[in-house]
């Protein structure tokens, strides 16, 4: 069995088709379109490049670095027809992902051989944190360790609940001190109740918060600290959510989250809807901060490991 | 940040410095500026091309340019106006009549409907003085009906509610039912969130919208959307047919293209925009305001009524009459600095003035400015904080010691502290002037949506 099948079976390609076939209809319909009895690469057939890498929400800094890139290649090689383009986008897209993101994780190991491993969810509010800490952690469950949430939302109506609800849905272990508690001190004793109960991994729920608000920022900060006092070197994940929806303000939200809490890993969400999903292009250019997962649905089961070359695959074919 | 689009188009005219008309050779650059700007906002890209075109046609149609207006000046204002009046007029007032009033709540995942349906019960019942009575639709979600009951008591309205049923329409229905039986004069219905191409949910909203017959449906829109607001906005619209649009954590950095985008593609007006996890943080859309938004130039009267929703109207009363008699102390100035630090970022802040982001541009601001002078005012004594003229040599060394600054650094503070008092004392003998230092009155300004247009 190749790596691929193995780690990318056909039922999750094809979650990952649906949830794309929008972006795919737009960038390969409208690039075909672009180019369509053309001989060579002019002006407009970049136009239209760009205005297909924008309304995927690429982002314009982001664009104008791919068409540069695309223009000196096509300098170079001499392009001559459209699936010559085709070709030279995505590889360029995958070459753009590489550069600025670590190696491909291949399954859902732990972000760390630690034990407990501890990750730390943040996000602005509404990404998608909670669930996604389900479907994480029901991953980590299916093979056969041991998790317990932590649940230091303790500030949005129902958080908590919400929370308990998918550690019964997953059947993990589940640590809270209820609401309106100190989430740091949650955050500390979550970690503690994995020492001592001999879990493979703790997933602390942050609060959903704006990156603009610097005192809640500050808050983040000292949830990491409490945890790193609870155990040296923790957490060893800080897991940023973004939504696929979000347009360019995801990339200040990378930015303010990153500067607080030295984010390790990107989970963005929502990619089945109609959302491109082109702002992790973006995002994944600026930050050298690599995608470890996609939401690609509700279900407990709809997470993916991000696979950039399956990924931009996924965006051509 | 966002470089502005007045530094940027200023930027694309320099080059024609002397020549005062527009004329499409030279409007060229800036029209691609103000597109740029337009998509770097979120704006949806087709939407953004075919709003410049407008724009590069009314530019050219401007006969005389005022000489003391500058090109690029002149192209901001065509630009603004164009924006604020594709935006719409005065804010719309969504329709309650009907016994009782239905508004139903749709939107995406993670767009703020249970907050914004709270919201909504709160501003209905404080500012209209209706009796709202709110009712939880969302029958997927893990937790979404404890959210909801949570929130409706925080804000002491009841909230219908039938855990063990998974049919909507049904709990809608009855819950109308129930409202009618209790005198509520309006029933809010929160529902669950859905994507625009997920059929089954879909054909749900679609069906509690014709059990129900809603006066009102509001479909929530989270305002960092970026080119697929178009899509979802046109897909609900297809099939709800919305009366208006709730655009919410407007109390971040977005920039709000969205909002254009959406007004553009279906044409419904928005008519409520939501800053914050409060209860009290509804406010009425203001088309010029969210045109200065995306275009990047600051935003002065919501900087203004966020600093007044900080200050708190008692407190600044008792600061008044202590700055009339003298008596701002150091606890006072400690208070002051927390409020500051409140409202956010300071660079954010800043940016939000017109003219300021080109100043802050290159400098690094940051909130520990305030480090040092709180460090300072730590530690002084309580009686030492609060009689700020008991101040001597030896009490400074003690403090210099203690806060790890120099003493040349605590006399700096010392004085700048007095200069501060006095002029605040000074000005608060004017006739007509209220205490000086912060906006007073704010919290019935900040709540008061009826006076504003």
């Amino acid at each position: 069995m190749s790596f691929f099948n193995k780690f990318f079976s056909k039922e999750k390609k094809e979650d990952l088709d649906k949830g794309l076939e929008k972006t795919k209809q737009n960038f390969f319909g409208k690039l075909a379109k672009a180019v369509a009895g053309k001989a060579s690469v002019d002006e407009e057939v970049l136009d239209e490049l760009e205005a297909i890498l924008i309304s995927s929400d690429v982002g314009l800094e982001t664009t104008i670095k791919i068409i540069e890139r695309i223009e000196a290649r096509v300098a170079r090689d001499k392009y001559l027809g459209t699936s010559e383009l085709n070709e030279i986008l995505r590889d360029e897209i995958v070459q753009l992902l590489a550069e600025n993101n670590t190696t491909d994780i291949e399954d859902f190991s732990p972000p760390s051989a630690r034990k407990p491993c501890v990750i730390m969810v943040v996000g602005v509010n509404g990404v998608g944190k909670t669930t996604t800490i389900g479907k994480l952690a029901y991953q980590f469950k299916q093979q056969g360790r041991r998790v317990v949430m932590g649940a230091a939302d303790t500030f949005r109506a129902a958080a908590v609940d919400q929370l308990k609800i998918w550690s019964e849905r997953v059947g993990c272990d589940f640590y809270s001190k209820g609401m309106n508690t100190d989430p740091a001190a949650v955050a500390y004793e979550t970690v503690q109740y994995a020492l001592n109960n001999n879990c493979d991994l703790a997933i602390i729920d942050t609060a959903g918060r704006l990156h603009t608000k610097i005192n809640l920022m500050k808050e983040l900060g000292k949830i990491k600290r409490s945890i790193s006092k609870s155990l040296d070197g923790a957490p060893h994940e800080v897991l940023l959510v973004l939504d696929a929806t979000t347009g360019q303000n995801a990339i200040e939200q990378a930015r303010h989250f990153t500067e607080a809490t030295e984010v390790s890993a990107l989970a963005l969400t929502k990619l089945d809807g109609t959302a491109k999903g082109g702002v992790a292009i973006g995002i994944s250019d600026q930050f050298k901060v690599p995608i470890k997962y996609i939401g690609v649905g509700e279900a407990i089961d709809k997470l993916q490991v991000f696979n950039k070359r399956a990924f931009v695959d996924s965006l051509f074919e | 940040m966002f470089d502005s689009l007045s530094e940027r188009l200023e930027g694309a005219f320099k080059v024609l410095k002397g020549e005062n008309k527009l004329t499409e050779l030279n409007i060229a650059e800036s029209i691609k500026e103000i597109r740029r700007a337009l998509v770097g906002a979120d704006v949806n890209y087709k939407i953004a091309k075919e709003f410049t075109d407008n724009v590069k046609d009314k530019a050219l149609g401007q006969e005389n340019v005022l000489r003391s207006v500058k090109p690029g000046q002149l192209m901001i204002k065509i630009v603004n106006d164009e924006l604020v009046s594709l935006m719409g007029g005065a804010a719309e007032d969504i329709n309650l009549k009907g016994k009782p009033a239905v508004v139903l709540i749709a939107g995406l995942q993670g767009s703020g409907k249970t907050t914004f349906s709270g919201k909504l019960a709160f501003h209905l019942k404080s500012e209209r003085k209706k009796s709202p009575l709110l009712v939880a639709c969302d029958v997927y979600r893990p937790a979404a009906i404890n959210q909801l009951s949570v929130i409706g008591e925080q804000i002491n309205v009841p909230v219908y509610k039938e855990p063990e049923n998974k049919n909507p329409v049904q709990i809608a229905l009855k819950a109308i039912a129930h409202a009618q039986a209790h005198n509520h004069d309006v029933v809010i219905i929160d529902t669950a969130g859905r994507l625009s191409i997920d059929e089954e949910m879909m054909q749900e909203i679609a069906n509690v919208k014709q059990a129900v017959q809603p006066q009102e449906t509001l479909f929530v829109v989270d305002s960092m959307t970026g080119q697929d607001a178009v899509n979802t906005a046109k897909a609900f619209n297809d099939r709800i047919d919305y009366d208006g649009v709730v655009l919410t954590k407007l109390d971040g950095d977005t920039r709000g293209g969205a909002a254009l985008s959406i007004k553009y593609t279906v044409g419904k007006p928005i008519k409520f925009v939501s800053m914050g996890e409060q209860m009290n943080t509804l406010d009425v859309f203001h088309p010029d305001r969210m045109a200065s938004r995306i275009l990047g130039m600051g935003d002065i009267v919501s900087f203004v009524e966020m600093a007044e929703r900080q200050f708190d109207e008692e407190q600044a009363k008792r600061l008044e009459k202590k700055i009339k008699k003298n008596k701002f102390d150091f606890n006072d100035f400690l208070e002051q600095i927390g409020q500051i630090r409140k409202m956010g970022d300071l660079k954010h802040l800043m940016n939000m003035i017109p003219g300021m982001s080109k100043m802050t541009k290159n400098l690094d601001i940051d909130n520990s400015a305030f480090n040092k002078v709180e460090a300072i005012i730590f530690s002084m004594t309580p009686q030492e904080r609060q009689n700020p003229e008991i101040m001597n040599m030896s009490r400074k060394q003690r403090i210099a010691n203690g806060c790890g600054h120099s003493i040349h650094e605590v006399n700096m503070f010392l004085k700048q502290f007095d200069q501060m008092r006095r002029m605040m004392h000074k000005m608060s003998k004017m006739p007509g002037m209220g205490a000086g230092a912060p906006p007073t009155g704010g919290g019935k300004a900040a709540r008061g949506i009826k006076r504003r247009r």
